[in-house]
């Protein structure tokens, strides 16, 4: 008999597997709802779909009579610009520094440990900090994220730049490049498919950061709406702003994968 | 006339001693295979040819003038792995070196010198048997074509040595055939001088017109690492006038 350990799904048999536990999850969900709402029609904590289906469309197409604007649009336009901004802040600097520490020995000896203890310190931590320095508006909130995510890549793409094969950079300088273009267009490409990894992976806690900040203090986004609706124990709000929130963060991390496959095709061997 | 020389050289790490007392003049044409066992030092007398090590005393000389202990485009290298840029297809990786000639600031020519430097990379690439996948992404190669792709960048430089770190370790004993005739053809054709480190003793005498057997004269036995290695043998072959060997 085949032992279970070899036992590998087929690519359609594992797309069936992946939907049977959401599916399951979808049906449990549906049938508590249910259950409750027999109990009390006006439950408020695990609205139908077909609340949460309203609740969302409301969001999504009515306008605000205090703001005169369709909240929803408005929620994540600001806080897509705080975390864009953010991220393009934190991506330039990775490649600044990555790139910098990963290939001269001299700055990473003097900058490397300092990189390393500030990536440990809890950025949520030092919020304060920030809305002291600089105040409630949208820097402190971009600051956060920026703050937040930006060592971690910069170890992670410095590390990766430096381990680079060192008969490589024997090899170039060999055919002539001197520190700049050994940089420039040795480590630099190489380092390219990394960072979009790295930034991948350092999306999760930026969408952390981005909501944490703005619970605390704002008066538009994504974070401060479920949070503001909390009051009202509004799920059905709330669930649909999770889910909403969960597609973004997929789609960003689709779009970089896609990037990195088009732009890079020689970091992913099977893609020829 | 020798194009390398060195001088009574000492290389030590620590209180270990790698190599001592070396003293080689490498004859400009010669082809010289290094052997030795491992831990003999041959890839440290490699690497000083090459300036990525530099030696605790003496010196070497390239054309007389002292060595600056750094790789440099007078002194082509092929490693056993790692030579090739995985990133670059495969004209681009020859054009790499001359690119890093003309346009020091952005090592990306332009006009007619981009076309002069593709013309003369895509001329290399034929000559070493690689014109039919100059497309290529370096990283698609097989380990053969990857030693062929490294062979072509550095003579593009027209390097005055040419140094191989067991440049055939890693390949199929067929391959391994066919890359001793590449580089027989071309050591002939553009009249090279190289330094080759290999384990292969065949390869060694088969490719060589002298190989140097690199090994310690004296062991202390409760200090192995006090005493270093040199060239113990020095064996000049005499094959020069034989038709092109396969």
């Amino acid at each position: 008999m085949t032992r279970l350990v070899n036992i590998r799904p087929g690519r359609k048999a594992a797309t069936g597997l992946a939907a049977i536990p959401m599916i399951l999850i979808v049906i449990g969900y549906m049938i508590a709802s249910a259950v409750r709402h027999a109990a009390n029609p006006a439950d408020k904590l695990l609205p139908t779909f077909g609340a949460m289906g309203r609740a969302f469309q409301h969001m999504a197409s009515e306008s605000d009579p205090l703001t005169g604007k369709i909240l929803l649009w408005a929620d994540t336009l600001a806080s897509l610009e705080r975390l864009g901004i953010a991220l393009v802040i934190a991506t330039g600097m990775t490649m600044l520094l990555g790139l910098s520490l990963g290939m001269i020995p001299l700055l990473r000896a003097k900058f490397g440990p300092l990189v390393a203890t500030l990536s440990v310190i809890p950025p949520v931590a030092i919020l304060p900090i920030l809305f002291i320095v600089f105040g409630l508006g949208e820097a402190s909130k971009i600051m956060l994220i920026v703050i937040g995510i930006t060592p971690v890549m910069v170890r992670d793409v410095a590390s990766h730049v430096a381990a680079l094969p060192q008969e490589q950079m024997i090899k170039a300088q060999t055919l002539g490049a001197g520190s700049w273009l050994l940089t420039l267009r040795v480590a630099l490409p190489q380092m390219m498919p990394r960072l979009i990894d790295s930034l991948r992976l350092a999306l999760g806690p930026a969408w952390v950061f981005l909501i944490s900040a703005e619970a605390i203090a704002a008066d538009v986004g994504l974070g401060y709406r479920i949070f503001l609706v909390r009051r009202y124990l509004s799920m059905d709000i709330i669930l649909p702003y999770v889910a909403w929130i969960s597609l973004l963060a997929i789609l960003f991390d689709l779009i970089l994968k896609h990037i990195s496959l088009k732009a890079f095709p020689w970091a992913h061997g099977s893609s020829h | 006339m020798s194009i390398l020389s060195f001088r009574n050289i000492w290389v030590e790490y620590g209180d270990k001693v790698v190599l001592e007392r070396v003293n080689l003049d490498i004859e400009q044409g010669s082809f010289v295979s290094i052997i030795g066992p491992s831990g003999a030092g041959k890839s440290t007398f490699l690497r000083l040819a090459l300036g990525q090590d530099r030696p605790t005393r003496g010196e070497v000389l390239l054309d007389d003038k002292p060595l600056r202990p750094e790789p440099g485009p007078d002194r082509g290298i092929v490693f056993q792995r790692y030579s090739v840029f995985p990133h670059l297809n495969v004209r681009e990786n020859v054009v790499f070196g001359l690119d890093c000639a003309t346009s020091p600031l952005l090592g990306r020519s332009f006009g007619a010198t981009r076309r002069r430097a593709v013309e003369k990379a895509e001329e290399m690439l034929e000559a070493v048997g690689l014109g039919h996948v100059m497309q290529a992404y370096a990283s698609e190669l097989s380990g053969g074509m990857q030693q062929r792709l490294a062979i072509a960048q550095a003579l593009v430089k027209n390097p005055r040595v040419l140094l191989l770190d067991e440049p055939f370790g890693a390949l199929d004993p067929g391959i391994r055939g066919d890359m001793h005739e590449l580089v027989t053809g071309l050591w002939r054709q553009h009249r090279l001088t190289i330094m080759m480190v290999t384990h292969d003793l065949k390869e060694a005498f088969k490719l060589g017109t002298r190989v140097l057997s690199f090994d310690k004269r004296r062991i202390d036995p409760h200090a192995p690492h006090r005493y270093g290695a040199t060239a113990v043998y020095d064996m000049q072959l005499d094959r020069k006038e034989r038709p092109a060997a396969a």
